[in-house]
């Protein structure tokens, strides 16, 4: 009857001081590197650091990689359509906080 | 289980030619995309159209699909007849774009035979290594809990591989720690904590999203907090020190005389708390007493005709 202890785990939230490598944001989005140089060849993804082994990729790096991911893969969207499609739903995010900030 | 009429959830007609297919599901696929999407069921929507294409897309799927003949409803109680797949060889698997995991029980009673033992890792149980993947989820917390932090408790089905060596869902609780000061979209990394690995490999990580609960009257924008604060009409018009809830409880607040509704009154720090905590803005609404006894209708009165007040002349009237 007694309810299972299930212990209380302590993750690390991702900001300005806890970010990804590149590795890392290579296996949280499960594609190769390829695919994450390309986003930042497009300047979808701006990392942080001066080479790639000492590339730092923030929070907002790893959502915008997955939407670019999934656009890339579910509507075959090109690189320079995903960045538009970011771009826009980060203007529609923005207006839509704001239309919640003026009309709750 | 339940018959999916393919061709409704695309919205084409049975004799529609690939071509409309394709383009139906291209429309469909981009209405319905989690990632775009507004509408509330999406990610199921965009499941069906995707599963729907996955069938009507492959000509060889579709006729199988059509010879089940016309007289099934959605959502009619389906069997696949007894001599299903004779004749047909797409058996194997071989699925080019759709996530086949993510598919129906009436497709894979259709389509999904045999694909288990190549999807198994049945050999290399004990030779191959890889390591478990990353999982993503989200999770809904109030406001107060980033205020106070907060331990939650979620529920997530974890890919496993079996001994047998098949890929399986498995639910797993979990109890997390939510910072102090979390914002909305952040997203907390639970090392170790996703899918298995095979062999010696490490365990995948977990990532969870944050997102709020909506509150009664506090609007969340980033750090900083909004609040609606109706005044009466004399507290704005000569000044007032009045009561505001703020999350850590309440406080005095002094209305500026001559304040109109719509002015904004910064509660520096009184946002999300942190390093640079966010603040919290009093959005003033002048509410009007209600005109219902005779006692305010002479008040009214009284304002109509000793106040020269026209609210219009910026309007030329």
């Amino acid at each position: 009857m007694g309810k299972q202890l299930i212990p209380i785990l302590t993750g690390r939230r991702l900001d300005d001081e806890e970010t990804l490598s590149l590795a890392e944001l290579c296996r949280a989005c499960a594609v190769h590197a390829d695919r994450i140089l390309d986003l930042i060849d497009e300047g979808i993804l701006e990392p942080k650091g001066a080479d790639p082994r000492r590339w730092r990729f923030s929070g907002s790096n790893l959502q915008r990689a997955r939407i670019a991911v999934r656009l890339q893969r579910d509507l075959d969207v090109n690189l320079p359509g995903v960045a538009l499609a970011l771009d826009l739903l980060e203007e529609i995010d923005r207006l839509e906080r704001q239309l919640r900030r003026l009309h709750p | 289980m339940e018959y999916k009429d393919y061709y409704k959830i695309l919205g084409v007609k049975k004799d529609a030619s690939q071509d409309d297919i394709k383009r139906a599901y291209r429309k469909l696929s981009r209405k319905y995309h989690p990632d775009v999407s507004k509408e509330k069921d999406a990610e199921q929507q965009f499941k069906e159209v995707g599963e729907a294409y996955e069938v009507l897309k492959d000509p060889e799927k579709r006729a199988a699909y059509d010879q089940l003949g016309s007289g099934w409803r959605t959502g009619q109680d389906f069997r696949p007849p007894p001599d299903w797949q004779q004749g047909f060889s797409f058996g194997g698997g071989g699925f080019t774009q759709g996530d086949a995991g993510g598919f129906s029980d009436f497709f894979e009673s259709l389509f999904g035979g045999g694909r288990g033992s190549s999807r198994g890792f049945r050999q290399g149980r004990t030779s191959f290594h890889m390591r478990g993947e990353d999982i993503h989820a989200r999770i809904s917390i109030d406001l107060q809990d980033s205020f106070h932090g907060a331990t939650r408790t979620l529920t997530l089905s974890v890919p496993e591989v079996t001994d047998e060596g098949v890929m399986k869902s498995r639910e797993k609780n979990l109890q997390v720690k939510i910072p102090k000061g979390i914002t909305e979209g952040q997203q907390i990394r639970l090392q170790g904590q996703g899918g298995a690995p095979l062999g010696d490999g490490k365990p995948g990580d977990l990532y969870l999203e944050i997102s709020f609960r909506p509150h009664p009257y506090y609007r969340v924008d980033g750090k900083d907090l909004y609040l609606n604060l109706p005044v009466a009409p004399w507290e704005a018009a000569l000044g007032a020190k009045v009561k505001v809830p703020t999350p850590e409880g309440v406080v005095d607040l002094q209305i500026p005389a001559e304040s109109t509704s719509g002015r904004k009154l910064r509660l520096k720090g009184r946002g999300l708390p942190g390093k640079s905590a966010g603040d919290l803005y009093v959005v003033l609404q002048i509410a009007l007493p209600p005109a219902s006894s005779k006692k305010a209708k002479d008040l009214y009165r009284k304002m109509e005709r000793e106040l020269a007040f026209n609210p219009r002349a910026a309007l030329g009237v």
